[in-house]
């Protein structure tokens, strides 16, 4: 039977298994729209905002780790999603962007509300498409879905012009597709898998740096495995939090610029470093020439051929995803005769003892000022740790990286390499559809929640009763640490001046609030959001915290792994 | 690479987007006209070239790609140059040609328009050895490149 363009991208979703789609109509959309209007196979989400519609499906995404859909119209509908486009491709994150297109005739016309969609998100997508013929679109969609959510994972945009939408063809939705030019692989070299577990079994100072893609692959269970069955101490990154317990006595924490003392000792100082779908960032490592000043050995293990080497030399390369490789290395080690030397590591895990020692995320707790690493502990007690936390960007999202004791993945849900601001409600509304029983705290700053807090209507519509935990320091408080540190306290532009009343703006929205102003009142507050009264409802916390707490550690940028200022 | 409307520019972008320079860049469909074969010519440390080879290699619509330079390799360019051929100059002119083996393939009273083919240095050197005043245009192709002997890029 023949089915119009819209039918058959309604049906491709479907197909797809599609449970929601994040979205805002337009003209290049309407027929899109009017499909969606007559099916029920998967629900549709108004925002308020396209660059919201994305960052819901991005949270989606990363709460599931299955790909999360977001519909655009044409022109401004296309340009505003570009951030959350962005967003999603820094942090590889398995997406699909339907958005409109003016028809085809008229492209390159200056149209009304014609933009090159194409050509603007090329650089931050994985691949796009612009469908030009109506019998390409179902095998167009079937192949972003593939490339979307394998190998490394990241956005596809498909751009359909509104007169594919109406013209009409046979409709059949491919099984299977395989693409010449795209094969990623899995199974990682095994030559070199026992080169890496040889040089691991003759470690004395061995680290692991697990990152996003253990993550991303769903790998938590392999990577604490391994280490465990080594006795490995271990760090994550900002993206890895969760991929090994933060509980659990081998795991030192994040590393980076706001990384701990212990873990970034640990890693400039080791023999041997393991890097687990992780990509030697630039806030990680910090200066190369300092990371070299120390001889160690490296195994990098990435999917993605051009994370290896790209910033630092590796001894060992595999290319491979991270369970398949992990399941394989843990084998040899089991069959193995030889151990690890266990003085040496005895005597390495002692120092990173005393490097653990050193406290280095102390806080003033008999402040009369709320700090904000107080309100994080609390909430991660008052939550049993078992929250999804987003977060936005700025001085909260590192507290709440360090502060909330991530143990399971998917759980931590940030926007680490475009550093998004506005990422963390419309992230949230996406993880709390996704489990609608599931606790989920949008921990956020007074400058990054105004940059999308008209997701505060979406949330009433749809009743997602996320819980917002607003560390109100009333300072673009990542900006001012800088400024305060580097620029002689010259605090340019970094006070959020006029902020609004936030408890009566999201009583306006619908939704219940509560401004505390005493340490004494956090945990109160905390309980009450959380309780089963508030079940349904979503309650935004204004927490009015120090003004002037900074985040320690820190590494200067240019300076090494080993150089952090601490407090 | 595959033959698809926007190919070009993601590889273009690639270049601009990462500040890897392009020396040339050549582009066509081959004899399967779903495929197109580029040649870029381009400059850059190991670790440099690794890179653009991995980020090439990342792009959806990209085949295959090797480097040339890896191997014995023949590399040809395609000139055309319009020339003052006046006077004294029109001798001159043929004698240069044909030194360099090029071909006059449209003559005016005023100029001779040479076609030449070669590796990009013998191209240079024609250039060199004209006089600068004689030259009124020239406009190459870039260089396209194959393997030696039986390499061949197909896997
Ligand atoms: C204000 C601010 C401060 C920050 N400070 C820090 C900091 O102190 N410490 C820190 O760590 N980060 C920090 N970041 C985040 C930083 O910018 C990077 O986003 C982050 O470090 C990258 O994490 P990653 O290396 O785990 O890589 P990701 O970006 O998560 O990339 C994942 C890697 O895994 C690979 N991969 C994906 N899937 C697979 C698979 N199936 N198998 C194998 N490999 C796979 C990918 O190819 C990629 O190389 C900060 C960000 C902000 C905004
Ligand atoms: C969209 C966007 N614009 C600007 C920045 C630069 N920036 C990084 S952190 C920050 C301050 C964030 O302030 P706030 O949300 O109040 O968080 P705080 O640091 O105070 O916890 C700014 C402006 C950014 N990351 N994203
Ligand atoms: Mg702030």
């Amino acid at each position: 039977m023949e089915l119009t363009g819209a039918e058959i991208t309604v049906r491709c979703l479907a197909e797809e298994g599609v449970e929601y789609v994040f979205g805002y109509p337009g003209g290049a959309v309407l027929n899109i729209y009017d499909e969606i209007y007559k099916q029920d196979k998967f629900k549709h989400v108004l925002v308020r905002h396209e660059q919201a519609a994305v960052h819901a499906a991005d949270g989606y995404a990363r709460a599931t780790g299955r790909t999360g859909v977001a519909l655009v119209t044409s022109g401004p509908g296309a340009t505003n999603a570009v951030t959350g486009i962005a967003t999603a491709y820094m942090d590889s994150i398995p997406m699909v962007v339907i958005s409109g297109q003016v028809p085809t005739p008229a492209i390159g016309m200056d149209a009304f509300q014609e933009v090159d969609t194409v050509g603007i998100t090329r650089p931050c997508v994985k691949h796009n498409f612009l469908v030009k013929d109506i019998r390409d679109l179902a095998s167009t969609i079937k192949k972003a879905f593939f490339i979307a959510s394998t190998g490394r994972p990241g956005p596809v945009l498909v751009d359909i012009p509104k007169d594919v939408t109406q013209f009409k063809t046979d409709f059949e939705y491919p099984k299977n597709i395989s693409l010449r030019s795209y094969n990623p692989v899995t199974k990682g070299h095994t030559g070199q898998i026992k080169r890496a577990v040889q040089m691991l079994l003759n470690a004395k100072r061995p680290m692991i740096y697990a990152g996003g893609g253990v993550i991303l692959s769903d790998a938590a269970k392999q990577l604490t495995e391994l280490a465990r069955l080594l006795g490995f101490p271990c760090t994550n990154t900002l993206m890895g939090l969760g991929g090994f317990p933060a509980s659990d006595p081998l795991s030192v924490g994040m590393l980076g610029m706001h990384g701990t003392y212990e873990a970034n000792m640990a890693v400039q100082h080791s023999d041997v470093l393991v890097a687990i779908g992780a990509r030697f960032d630039d806030r990680v490592i910090g200066s190369p020439e300092h990371f070299y000043q120390e001889e160690r050995q490296i195994i990098h293990i990435d999917i993605d051929p051009s994370s290896i080497s790209k910033r630092v030399r590796v001894d060992v390369p595999i290319v491979g995803n991270v369970p398949d490789v992990l399941t394989e290395m843990i084998k040899l080690i089991k069959t193995s005769k030889e151990k690890p030397d266990q003085t040496a590591l005895k005597t390495w895990l002692t120092q990173i003892e005393l490097w653990r020692s050193r406290d280095c995320l102390k806080y003033d707790r008999t402040s009369d000022i709320i700090k904000p690493q107080f309100v994080l502990e609390k909430l991660h007690e008052v939550t049993g740790g078992d929250a999804f936390v987003t977060s936005d960007v700025g001085q909260h999202q590192m507290w709440a990286a360090q502060f909330y004791k991530f143990d399971k993945p998917r759980r931590w849900i940030n926007s680490g390499g475009l550093g998004t601001m506005g990422f963390g409600l419309p992230a949230a509304m996406g993880v709390q559809l996704a489990h609608p029983d599931a606790m989920v705290a949008c921990v956020t700053g007074e400058g990054s929640i105004q940059m999308n807090i008209q997701e505060l209507a979406t949330c009433k519509q749809f009743n997602i009763p996320l819980k917002i935990i607003l560390l109100n320091n009333r300072y673009l408080g990542m900006v001012r640490q800088w400024q305060e540190f580097f620029y002689g306290e010259r605090y340019a532009e970094s006070y959020m001046d006029t902020l609004p009343d936030f408890v009566k703006l999201a009583e306006a929205y619908g939704h219940a609030g509560r401004r505390i102003d005493n340490p004494a009142e956090v945990e109160d507050a905390l309980k009450w959001a959380f309780s089963a009264e508030m079940k349904n409802t979503l309650v935004f916390l204004d927490f009015r915290t120090d003004q002037t707490e900074n985040v320690y550690p820190m590494i200067p940028g240019g300076k090494g792994l080993s150089e952090m200022i601490l407090v | 690479m595959e033959n698809e409307a926007g190919a070009l520019s993601r590889v273009a972008g690639l270049f601009s987007a990462r500040g890897y320079n392009i020396e040339s860049l050549t582009v066509a469909p081959t004899e399967d006209a779903t495929l197109s074969r580029m040649t870029i010519v381009t400059r850059g440390s190991d670790e440099v070239i690794e890179q653009i080879t991995k980020q090439l290699n990342k792009l959806i619509d990209i085949v295959r790609v090797v480097d040339l330079s890896d191997g014995q390799h023949i590399e040809r360019e395609l000139m055309l140059v319009k020339v003052r051929a006046e006077g004294e100059w029109r001798e001159e002119m043929k004698r240069m040609s044909d030194i360099f083996r090029g071909r006059i393939i449209d003559v005016t009273d005023k100029t001779y328009t040479i076609e030449m083919t070669g590796a990009g240095h013998k191209l240079d050197a024609f250039l060199e050895a004209l006089d600068k005043g004689a030259i009124l245009e020239t406009v190459r192709t870039g260089a396209s490149g194959i393997g030696r002997g039986d390499r061949i890029l197909k896997s």
